[in-house]
Parts: structure tokens; C-alpha cells; sequence
């Protein structure tokens, strides 16, 4: 008996969640305001609902079909896997999307699919359910689309002139993972779709000839996902893939996703509960990469094995190993030492760089900012507060550790 | 003393009257009283405020257009001190035009805070208000009409409307509120400040919404807080999706624990029978041995060093495959890396432009490089390149052979040391090598050169001018050095 459309979005977002991006920002501002139609845009994206494993939904993110001819050992679809299957015909996708926005539920639509038949099938229906929104229903809300590796560039093409962004999941941070993994995929094939891709985008951000202007092209452009602790990799090939990722590709977002048991688990993974805390670790780790100046070496330079401190975060990790470079006098030091100093983030150092002209700063000026005095205070000085020999203290780390605690067995 | 009573429902206007009368009477902050108008007084009993005469002394005011906008959001906050705080900084702007700037003052900071908390207000009120649909009867063909109901913190009502009508343009809707409504036909949009009642509506979609909040939930990654920091409880009861959330909670560890408790079962029979059909399936044809297209076919999948990982793709020669001059560069760039063709970036644009220039047909030539993958250090959003390495040059020498052997040039052009060393084995200085033809082994003629991209360093100037010029004679020998050979 055919499924009825309820039971087949049950099936069919749980065989979506384990892709982290939710994110609906960074595209062009749009609004149906003087053209009618449904739906807008406004650089930021919104959070419609939190879930309670902490996560935001804003997309309305399902798969079109969940059946799949390739056989991933860390994926819920892979074709050895009895989950049941279901699939969404186009019209269906197109009015669960229209009517959830229209209750305001979601920023748009995610959507990603199982590969049916061959890729470029696959990726034809889905272009199609992104070209009815846009066309025939004037649908000016987010669309994010997963593209399918290998598809055919008229294809992926075609899709960029509809969605606000594109993704390709790398999956795993080295080659021979994937190899071990994911047998049917070809990273050199994904990082020829990324390559492709961003030089289309490139191309269309150039201005036209006749036209003088830039045409429309995955505005948000592209990101990639790479799963957590499937595999052996450690934190510091994994942030040197996404630094490579960042730098030949310019991806908006490096996702990473702790890698979570999923239901009638292929036997070659562990089935353990997922490493959220190494998780956000990388998170913070990539933030520093991209918006503090630090580089990968640096990050993970803390620690012998390339891992990650999972007690401290990444950047308190890397002060309590470069001491002599504090503390740092808050009224004199540069943006980019600034950034450095535990405590401070890019918004807070913004707003010092603005004060100090017009003052010289002291803690209360810092409390008033937002800042945590606890935490900066042995990095810094200002008028009235030297750290005196607290930067030097033996036990520093040991006042950032977190409370030992019993674990829970799962 | 003045006492100063307003309605204070997110109106600048209001306020702005009384400021702007104070100020030009010289009335110091301290010296007035503002208050809010009770729900309860109704607006009408309330008495028209006594304010100053202003002074002749004092002219027209202007403020800066920042505070016009931390006004505009302040003022739609729901604490009482508001007003005050408002006309204190307008006092104090008069003689600290940078006051706006000082981040770290008590009242910029109060009222930046104030600011932040209308801004997060309204980012909520366009998060979590839910539509219902009022059913219309079929075939009416009319617009489709929604409703909904929320409760903001503030007053901003007003302020949050607009965003509603750019997004939902072809429908009618109404949202109410207790700090008043908002609401849309297609033509126009209303609102107003009297609070408005709780409308009792079902709708049934309402039921999928929940279907996809249980589903989309991962219960191996429960994190209570983190969804409490962002959907505050106070939320919950106007959400409909939110009376899933503590049975959601109760049952997450069982159903994980369920989950891992499953031993895999056995695939079904359509993975056999994909798994059969990929085994089955003919192998790409195999390119006739011997040519260039199968060698370059063979070094897509090039192992031997480790670039291969970080590189987007081999870039192999280019050029055909009877060509009299074969040109070697360094390595793959950026560009090259994408599109898989050798100088395409601003070296081959620099190259193209020189052999344009001497007349020199670029398609007659076979172009590759010593390394065939690009090597660079991930810096930012860019790739800085790197140098090969003689390990590198070394593995990738075996590549240059074979294309040199099936190629069969009659003159091999050296662009950079990074070549002739890969050609010749010999490290050494580029100017005792360079514009003159030697001899290499298999009897052909071997022609070094700078490669392009050390043109592009230079700074403009002499320099640069006399190198191009340079270049340009070196690419003109090789061009009659090739016509001799023909």
C-alpha cells in the first residue's frame, strides 16, 4: 500500500537530518513585495524552530528520495541499508515547501536526494522542483539544493540560475577514507565539481558585455559537509582539508557533522555516541582559521597527536602555550594581537578599536562591552590591572578546565 | 520640575515633540519626569503635557542620523526608563557629538543593550509567528486568508509589520497581538498600537509541521539548553510544534539506546542485485596504449607523489601531438587547477599576449609543465603558491618523458629553472642558461627562458618594461628557431 504523504515525511526528513547546514543567509536580498508571488530574503536568515539536540530549523530539509544505488557505510540511505524508503513526487515537494512557508515554518527549502537511476536523472528532478517554485509559483524564498556529484554541467548550471546555494559533500577528510567509506564516490570528482562550480559562480559575478551587469548564480554560494569521527582522521587533517577546501574553492561553509549511530549501522563503524563536544571544538577551530588571522598549524599545534583540546577552547588552548606573548595592553595592541587574547571576539575588538580613541580603557570599561573579566584578565592589561605574574602561573589551565564530572554511560 | 506623560507604544514622534520642546527650553534631563500612559488611563483621560517656552538663544537642533535610528529601536522597548534615557543622551549629544561612538559609556551602553533587545524581539516575532489558514469556501478564487497569533516582549508590532508584507505578498493575513496588530490585504498594510484578542483557528497542516519537527530531531545529539537558549520557553505556547518537545526529550535516550541494541541486519535483495549490475557493468574503453590521450588518461589517477590529494585535478599537457616545440612551464596555478588546462591563468594571459604580439600561433604549440598538480599553501580564502620540491619535480619527470617521447619535439622551450632542472637534471643559474639554443639529448634543441609569471611580479616601471621586452625577443628566437626546424 502506497504510503501516505505524512508517513512519507517522516521517512523522509529523518533520512535528512544528518546533514548539519540549516543555514538560510547570505544571499541576495529579495522580496515579493513589488512583484507579488510568495516569499523573501533579507541577508540574514532565520531560525523558524530549535529542535531539542540544540539545532535550528530554517530549511525545510528532506530528501526526494531516500533510495540510493550507492552503498556509503556511514550514510542511513546506503543501498545495504533496510530503513524503509519512500519517495516525494515533485508536485508534493513543491506544496509541502509553499505551504509550510506560507504558515512562516521555514526560510525555504533544503533539498537533497538518494541517486536514483543515474545522477544526472537525480539531479534533473530536483532542478526541476527548484525551477516550478521560482517560475511557475513566484516563489522568492531560500532554495538550497544539494547537487549530485558527477551530475552533468548543463545541469548544475541550470540549478545555479534557481537556488541561492549549491553543496557537494566531501564526506571525509582524506582520499583514502572516502575510498574505505564511500566505494562508488570519486574525490577527485567532487573537487572537480567544487572547482567547476566556483568558477561559474566567478564567471556570473563578472560583469556582461552588453548588459553592464552581474548575473544570478547561487548568490549564497556553495558549502560541503565532512563527517566527525567515522573515520581515523584527526583534527589537524581535517582543518587542513577544510583550509584547502576554503582556499580552492572560496566555500561560504566547511560543515562538520560528529558522525551519529544511525539505524541498522554498517558493521565497520563505531557505534558510540557522537563526538558533539569535538564537534564544536572544530567549529570554534575553523572560526579562527577564517575570521582571527590564526592558521591551521597554529590551532593545532597544542598538542602532539593533532588533536584538538577538548577541555579548553582551541584559542585559550593556544594562549596557555604561547605565554610569552602576553599579557597584551588592551589600550596599545594591534587588531591582530587583539584577536588572540581568550576572551576577546571580532565584535568585542571592534568596539575597543572605537573606544580607545576617545579613552583609555580599564576593566569596567571591558565589563561594559560584554566581556568576561575571568577570562581575560591573566591575558591582559589596561589602566589599572596588570596580570602581574599570573600568565606565569603553573596551574592557569586548571582554572579554565572544566569540573571533572561522572559520565553517563551513553 | 516637569512631569511629561506619553502613551508609549513604540511612537518616536511622541516622544520626539516633547524632547525637541525641552531642549529648546533649556530643560535639563534631571529635571523632567517621564511617565508611560497606564492601558488602564485610555489615552483619552490623559491631560495634554505643560511643556517650556523655548529660548530665543537656542536654534534648530540636529542630531546625528545614528541616533535617529537607536532611537527608533529604543523607544520600542518596554522599560519605563526609556524616555529618560533617550533625552539624556540627546543632551549630552549637544556637546559630545561623538557620544554614539564611546561603546564603553554607561548610558551608550544601556541603550545599545536596549537596542539589541528590540533587535532580538523582532528577529523572534518574524522566527516564531505561525499562520493558520481560515478555510474559505471552495472555489471562492479570492486571496487565501491566515491568521496568527503572538506575544512580543516590546512595541514593535509597527516596526516588524513591513517585513511581513515583503514576504507574504499574495495572501491576506492578520497578526495579532496584545501590544497590537498588524495585517495585510494586497493593497494595503495596517497597524495598530490597541491590543488585540487571541483568535481561536485549527489548521490542519499543522499536523505535517509536527511530523517534520519529531523527524527532523536527532535524538543522539540531545541538547536541551542549547534549544532553550535560542526557543525561550515563553515561546512554547503559541508554537504548535513545541507540545512535541518534552515527550521528544523523555523517550531520546531509549530510542538511541534502541537503535544500537539492533544488530545490522542483512541488505535486501535490490543491494545484491545493485551490487551485481555495478560489477557487471563495462569497464570505460580502454584508450589505444601508446597514444597521448591514453597517457593522459593515465595521469588522471597519478599517484606518485602526494599533491594529487590536495590538487583538484591533474593538468596535463596540452597542444598536438606532432608539435615542433614543445613549451615547459613550473606547475599548474589556481586558475589551471580548475579548469584542467595549462596557462589559462595570468601567466598563460601574459604568454598569450607575448606570442600574439611576435605572431607566434599558440595552438601550434604542445604547452605542459614539470609538475602536473598544483602545489600551494592554503592562506585564507586564497592559495599562495608553493614550489615543487626536487622529490616532486623528480616523480613527475616520468610523465615529462613520455609526453617529450611521444610528442617528439624538435625544440623543447624551458620556461624557469623548475623546467630545466626537470629537463636537464642540472641545477643552474637561470641567466648563464638563458636565450641561447643547446643541445639536448635525442638530438633535440633545448631553448631556456624565464617563465611569464616572473613578469607579473615585477613592479611596473623600467624593469618590468625591459624584461617584457626581453621575453618577447626570446619567444621571437624561438619562433625562428622553430621555422628552421620545419
Amino acid at each position: 500500500m502506497k504510503k501516505s504523504l505524512k508517513e512519507r515525511l517522516a521517512i523522509l526528513s529523518d533520512a535528512a537530518k544528518y546533514d548539519a547546514s540549516c543555514a538560510s543567509s547570505g544571499t541576495v536580498r529579495r522580496s515579493s513585495a513589488g512583484s507579488g508571488g510568495l516569499g523573501s530574503t533579507e541577508g540574514s536568515g532565520i531560525c523558524h524552530a530549535y529542535a531539542p539536540d540544540g539545532r535550528c530549523i530554517s530549511l525545510l530539509k528532506i530528501l526526494m528520495t531516500n533510495f540510493c544505488i550507492y552503498d556509503c557505510a556511514y550514510c542511513i540511505n546506503r543501498s545495504s541499508s533496510n530503513v524503509e524508503r519512500a519517495r516525494f513526487s515533485v508536485e508534493e515537494v513543491i506544496w509541502l515547501t509553499l505551504e509550510f512557508y506560507r504558515r512562516n515554518y521555514i526560510e525555504g527549502l533544503f533539498l537533497s536526494s538518494g541517486i536514483i537511476r543515474s545522477s544526472d536523472h537525480t539531479m534533473e528532478e530536483m532542478v526541476r522542483i527548484a525551477r516550478e517554485l521560482r517560475t511557475t509559483h513566484n516563489f522568492r524564498g531560500y532554495i538550497h539544493l544539494k547537487s549530485i556529484p558527477e551530475a552533468s554541467p548543463h545541469l548544475i548550471e541550470e540549478a545555479g540560475l534557481y537556488a541561492d546555494r549549491l553543496s557537494l559533500n566531501i564526506e571525509l577528510p582524506t582520499d583514502a577514507g572516502i575510498a574505505r567509506y564511500a566505494p562508488e564516490k570519486q574525490p577527485a570528482g567532487i573537487r572537480r565539481s567544487m572547482g567547476a562550480l566556483r568558477l561559474k559562480i566567478e564567471e556570473m559575478g563578472d560583469k556582461t558585455l552588453q548588459t553592464k551587469r552581474t548575473r544570478r548564480f547561487a548568490p549564497a554560494g556553495q558549502s560541503t559537509q565532512m563527517i566527525v569521527g567515522a573515520d581515523g582522521a584527526n583534527d589537524a587533517t581535517i582543518l587542513g582539508t577544510s583550509a584547502r577546501l576554503y582556499g580552492s574553492y572560496g566555500l561560504k561553509r566547511v560543515y562538520y557533522s560528529a558522525f551519529s549511530p544511525i539505524p541498522d549501522s554498517s558493521k565497520n563503524l563505531p557505534l558510540i555516541k557522537p563526538p558533539l563536544m569535538r564537534e564544536h571544538r572544530l567549529y570554534q577551530a575553523d572560526w579562527l582559521y577564517r575570521f582571527y588571522g590564526f592558521n591551521v598549524g597554529e590551532i593545532t599545534s597544542t598538542r602532539a597527536d593533532g588533536m584538538l583540546d577538548l577541555d579548553l577552547d582551541p584559542k585559550l588552548a593556544w594562549a596557555l602555550g604561547h605565554r610569552e606573548q602576553f599579557p597584551v595592553d588592551v589600550n596599545k595592541a594591534e587588531r591582530e594581537m587583539l584577536l588572540r587574547v581568550p576572551g576577546l571576539g571580532t565584535k568585542t575588538v571592534k568596539s575597543i578599536l572605537s573606544s580607545r580613541r576617545f579613552t583609555r580603557l580599564r576593566l569596567e570599561d571591558l565589563k561594559r562591552l560584554g566581556v568576561s573579566l575571568k577570562k581575560v584578565q591573566p591575558f591582559i592589561t589596561v589602566d589599572g590591572w596588570t596580570p602581574h605574574r599570573l600568565v606565569d602561573r603553573p596551574d592557569l589551565r586548571a582554572m579554565f578546565q572544566p569540573k571533572p564530572e561522572q559520565l553517563s554511560l551513553l | 520640575m516637569y512631569t511629561v506623560t506619553l502613551k508609549g507604544r513604540g511612537d518616536l514622534g511622541e516622544w520626539r515633540d516633547a524632547a525637541r520642546a525641552f531642549l529648546q527650553g533649556g530643560v535639563l534631563p534631571e529635571r523632567i519626569v517621564w511617565e508611560a500612559a497606564g492601558a488602564a488611563e485610555g489615552l483619552f483621560a490623559a491631560e495634554p503635557n505643560h511643556l517650556p517656552p523655548p529660548l530665543p538663544q537656542i536654534g534648530p537642533i540636529s542630531v546625528p542620523p545614528d541616533f535617529i535610528k537607536l532611537a527608533g529601536a529604543v523607544i520600542c522597548h518596554s522599560d519605563p526608563g526609556r524616555f529618560s534615557l533617550l533625552y539624556r543622551l540627546l543632551f549630552r549629544l549637544m556637546y559630545q557629538r561623538r557620544l554614539l561612538d564611546m561603546l564603553a559609556d554607561v548610558d551608550v551602553v544601556v541603550a545599545r543593550r536596549m537596542a539589541k533587545t528590540v533587535g532580538r524581539d523582532y528577529h523572534k516575532m518574524t522566527a516564531f509567528v505561525r499562520f493558520k489558514e481560515i478555510p474559505l469556501p471552495q472555489d471562492s478564487g479570492g486571496r487565501r486568508k491566515f491568521v496568527a497569533w503572538f506575544e512580543p516582549d516590546h512595541f514593535i508590532v509597527e516596526r516588524v509589520a513591513p517585513f511581513f508584507q515583503r514576504r507574504f505578498n499574495d495572501m491576506d493575513w492578520l497578526i495579532a497581538t496584545p501590544k497590537g496588530a498588524a495585517s495585510w490585504d494586497g493593497e494595503t498594510l495596517r497597524t495598530t498600537d490597541e491590543p488585540a484578542r487571541k483568535p481561536h483557528l485549527k489548521d490542519e497542516t499543522e499536523d505535517l509541521w509536527r511530523t517534520y519537527y519529531a523527524s527532523i530531531f536527532n535524538p543522539a545529539r540531545l541538547k536541551v539548553k542549547a534549544m532553550t537558549s535560542e526557543m525561550p520557553k515563553k515561546y512554547w505556547k503559541n508554537l504548535p510544534e513545541a507540545e512535541l518537545i518534552p515527550g521528544l526529550i523523555a523517550n531520546a535516550e531509549r530510542s538511541v539506546l534502541e537503535m544500537a541494541a539492533k544488530a545490522a541486519s542483512e541488505p535486501l535483495p535490490f543491494h545484491h542485485r545493485l551490487q551485481e549490475a555495478a560489477a557487471r557493468a563495462p569497464a570505460a574503453p580502454e584508450l589505444p596504449s601508446g597514444t597521448l590521450a591514453s597517457l593522459k588518461e593515465e595521469a588522471r589517477h597519478c599517484t606518485r607523489c602526494d599533491l594529487h590529494c590536495m590538487a583538484t585535478q591533474t593538468v596535463f599537457g596540452d597542444g598536438p601531438e606532432e608539435a615542433t616545440v614543445m613549451v615547459v612551464g613550473e606547475q599548474p596555478g589556481d586558475q589551471e587547477d580548475l579548469a584542467g588546462k595549462p596557462f589559462v591563468g595570468p601567466a598563460g594571459q601574459m604568454f598569450n599576449d607575448v606570442l600574439r604580439e611576435a605572431g607566434f600561433d599558440r595552438r601550434s604549440l604542445y604547452v605542459t609543465n614539470a609538475v602536473k598538480h598544483f602545489k600551494y599553501e592554503a592562506r585564507g580564502k586564497r592559495r599562495i603558491h608553493q614550489k615543487p620540491n626536487m622529490g616532486e619535480i623528480q616523480q613527475c619527470r616520468w610523465w615529462l618523458s613520455r609526453e617529450m617521447e611521444l610528442v617528439k619535439p624538435k625544440l623543447v622551450v624551458a620556461m624557469g629553472a623548475t623546467a630545466y632542472f626537470a629537463l636537464t637534471g642540472e641545477k643552474q643559474k637561470l641567466s648563464d642558461v638563458r636565450s641561447k639554443p643547446m643541445p639536448m639529448e635525442g638530438g633535440r634543441t633545448l631553448y631556456v627562458t624565464v617563465h611569464p609569471s616572473y613578469l607579473l611580479r615585477l613592479p611596473d616601471g623600467e624593469q618590468k618594461a625591459a624584461e617584457l621586452l626581453r621575453f618577447t625577443r626570446d619567444i621571437e628566437s624561438v619562433q625562428s628557431l622553430a621555422r628552421s626546424f620545419v
